[in-house]
């Protein structure tokens, strides 16, 4: 073969945040060529999807408020990820976090107050924290896998929140949708700039996502989540709590989930409706790996993924194509990153010299 | 409650039940191997697209069905060779190929939406097939019959077989497999394959079948339901047949408490209940790890040989 794979002695720092990058292009590529496979424009498909999103100027807002709830969820998983947790329900985390901040904002409907906005927040985390602690206790006391029973809630988490719509939470001035009232002004997230759809949920997550890597790479919690993940021995050896750290582990993935879901509901929606769950628990899981488990990576991966919505978006307007072809390009950008994740052990190498031995 | 409406009620069961059957039937041998593929949905709807693409096209229900079941154990490929071969995340990988398959069988089904085919029905006379009485055993799309007959062939395969034997070691104990000489990755990839081949079957049975049409997301996320399945199982086909009639039953109920509206069950509920059912599956499970119910040992692990 005239191109080995020979193993490097350290894994490619290089590497290791150039195949992202790779990933995307190559998803650029590849993902017009299939696009015009079966009969579309793939050229104007890539355009529309990853072009017009970032030189739309008016584009922009949506970006920053799709990205929002996909880095949030996914730095709260990217922490369960390098734990060795899998915690893959963020969705349903997310679902129950919505619906427990809008229970506390349908009891207080007819209030107003500062103090209603941050306690429908408090009551988004307890609900997503609340419903990872499911798979979390029955991964700590009876060993059961949290990749199937948090899967399993989150389809769970689907029925509750039709049965809340269509029956108990029911608007009843609402003509029998199945929808809750609106929220009313002390309970939806304030604009933060003056005539544009960015809500304060969009910096708070940057933020989140920002302190979250200080205390990632500088406390003896983040050092103790990355060695239990890494080295299991090891953080047996050094005292570390495998439970304590699945513990932790779900409920900041749970709690940042139901965040996310709060955040959504009291931003865009500004009222809980059966459409409420779009993807985004499980779009964070590749949000989580293209940023390379990395908080600031995940704000990019977070900004990609925001650009391949809104993209999709404006091709389903302009190009007529189905709202779920946005999801090709986003599942070949994991595809990809997953294939090149080669690279950053191995090197690539020419064996021309073997090829002339071989010959003569 | 008179004959018709029972035999109506078990075939309408029947009829529910088999496409998890099938997409289950495969996942479980994926799973016996050692593997996670979470991307049953994406898989059933690319065969579902492909086998009513195709039966439209040609007219042939079974061209359609083989086609599908290729082209939907191409995209497991895809899954096993960044799975297996680069050995990369297997939950991220099977996620990833269920967004990917949902967004394929939009695209490519586009054209296909709002036409209908002929429904792949009963092979048999239409003397039996339509019979009051004899169409509860008789008057089923052929594929049920195959279903049925994939049940026993799994189960035999696993347990006196000598290849079932082999897949359940690299299922459970990859290194020692390993190390007396078998191939778990081609063991593995096989396994895939299987599930893909089932899955893409399983579609078909929705498209030509079921509804028989094609519109985006025709499965309707059946697909965790099959997987939620070959854990409420245990990882057994016996208990798969009559969890697939389970859950069959509970889904049908559903639908019929929706349209008739009674009160005494929310239908959220029991479209809710296979997935706690299995919750509860999983914990009983393991309080009683001795009983040979538990988990393939090695699910969702890669596998490096270090040679």
């Amino acid at each position: 073969m005239l191109i080995e794979l020979e193993k490097r002695k350290e894994p490619s720092q290089a590497m290791l945040y150039l195949t992202p990058v790779i990933a995307v292009l190559a998803t650029m590529f590849v993902g017009g060529i299939l696009f015009s496979l079966i009969g579309h424009n793939g050229f104007a498909a890539v355009r529309e999807i990853f072009i017009t999103p970032l030189i739309d100027t008016h584009k922009w807002q949506d970006l920053g408020i799709k990205a929002a709830p996909l880095i949030l969820i996914a730095v709260g998983l990217s922490i369960g990820f390098r734990a060795n947790v899998w915690n893959i329900g963020a969705e349903g985390q997310y679902i129950v976090g919505g619906l427990a901040g809008t229970g506390i904002a349908l009891l207080t409907w007819e209030l107003e107050g500062w103090w209603i906005l941050p306690l429908m927040c408090i009551a988004g985390v307890i609900g997503g924290g609340l419903y990872a602690s499911i798979p979390a206790f029955l991964k700590t006391k009876l060993n059961v896998n949290e990749i199937l029973s948090s899967l399993m809630l989150t389809y769970a988490a689907i029925q509750l929140l039709y049965y809340l719509m269509r029956g108990p939470w029911k608007d009843p001035e609402g003509f029998n949708f199945p929808q809750t009232r609106l929220f009313n002004d002390s309970q939806i997230l304030p604009e933060i700039i003056p005539g544009t759809i960015v809500h304060l949920g969009v910096p708070l997550a940057f933020l989140i996502a920002i302190i979250a890597w200080f205390v990632m790479s500088k406390s003896i919690f983040g050092f103790q989540i990355r060695v239990v993940g890494s080295a299991p021995a090891a953080a047996r050896y050094g005292g570390f709590s495998a439970k304590r750290t699945i513990w932790a582990a779900m409920l900041i993935g749970g709690g940042f989930a139901g965040l996310a879901g709060i955040f959504e509901a009291a931003g865009p929606f500004q009222q809980m409706v059966p459409q409420f769950p779009t993807g985004y628990g499980f779009t964070a899981i590749i949000v989580a790996f293209l940023g390379r488990l990395h908080p600031i990576g995940i704000i990019l991966g977070g900004l990609v993924l925001a650009v391949s919505y809104v993209g999709g978006e404006i091709a389903q307007t302009s190009l007529g194509l189905p709202n779920a072809a946005a999801g090709i390009f986003q599942a070949m950008m994991l595809f990809f990153l997953l294939a090149t994740d080669i690279l950053v052990k191995y090197r690539l190498k020419l064996n021309l010299a073997k090829q002339a031995g071989d010959a003569s | 409650m008179s004959d018709t409406i029972i035999i109506s009620i078990i075939m309408t069961v029947i009829g529910a039940s088999t496409p998890i059957l099938l997409a289950a039937l495969g996942e479980l041998v994926v799973e016996k191997s050692g593997v996670l593929n979470l991307g049953i949905e994406g898989m059933m709807l690319i065969g579902a697209v492909v086998g009513f693409a195709v039966t439209l096209t040609t007219g042939f229900h079974l061209l359609g069905i083989v086609i599908a079941m290729f082209a939907s154990t191409l995209s497991a490929m895809l899954f096993a060779y960044l799975t297996l071969t680069l050995t990369a995340n297997q939950v991220a990988t099977g996620l990833a190929l269920t967004i990917f398959g949902i967004g394929i069988s939009s695209l490519m089904g586009e054209p296909y939406v709002g036409k209908t085919i002929e429904i792949f029905s009963s092979w048999f006379p239409a003397s039996l097939a339509e019979h009051p009485q004899l169409r509860v055993i008789f008057g089923y799309s052929p594929l049920v019959y195959v279903s049925l007959a994939l049940t026993f062939g799994v189960s035999y395969f696993l347990k006196k077989t000598r290849a079932g034997l082999i897949l359940r070691a690299v299922g459970e104990s990859d290194i020692s497999a390993h190390s007396i000489g078998y191939s778990v990755i081609g063991v593995r990839y096989a396994a895939v394959a299987f599930g893909g081949a089932m899955a893409g079957l399983a579609g078909c049975y929705f498209s030509l079948v079921l509804t028989p049409l094609w519109s985006e997301e025709l499965t309707a996320g059946r697909g965790w339901i099959a997987l939620a399945l070959v854990v409420f199982a245990a990882w057994k086909p016996s208990r798969l047949l009559l969890g697939a009639y389970l859950f069959g039953a509970i889904m049908t109920l559903e639908l019929h408490a929706k349209a008739a509206g009674f009160s005494f069950i929310a239908p959220e509920l029991l479209a809710a209940m296979p997935y706690l059912a299995t919750i509860v599956v999983l914990a009983l499970i393991s309080l009683r790890k001795s009983s040979g119910l538990a988990a393939p040992a090695c699910l969702a692990k890669p596998f490096k040989p270090s040679t």
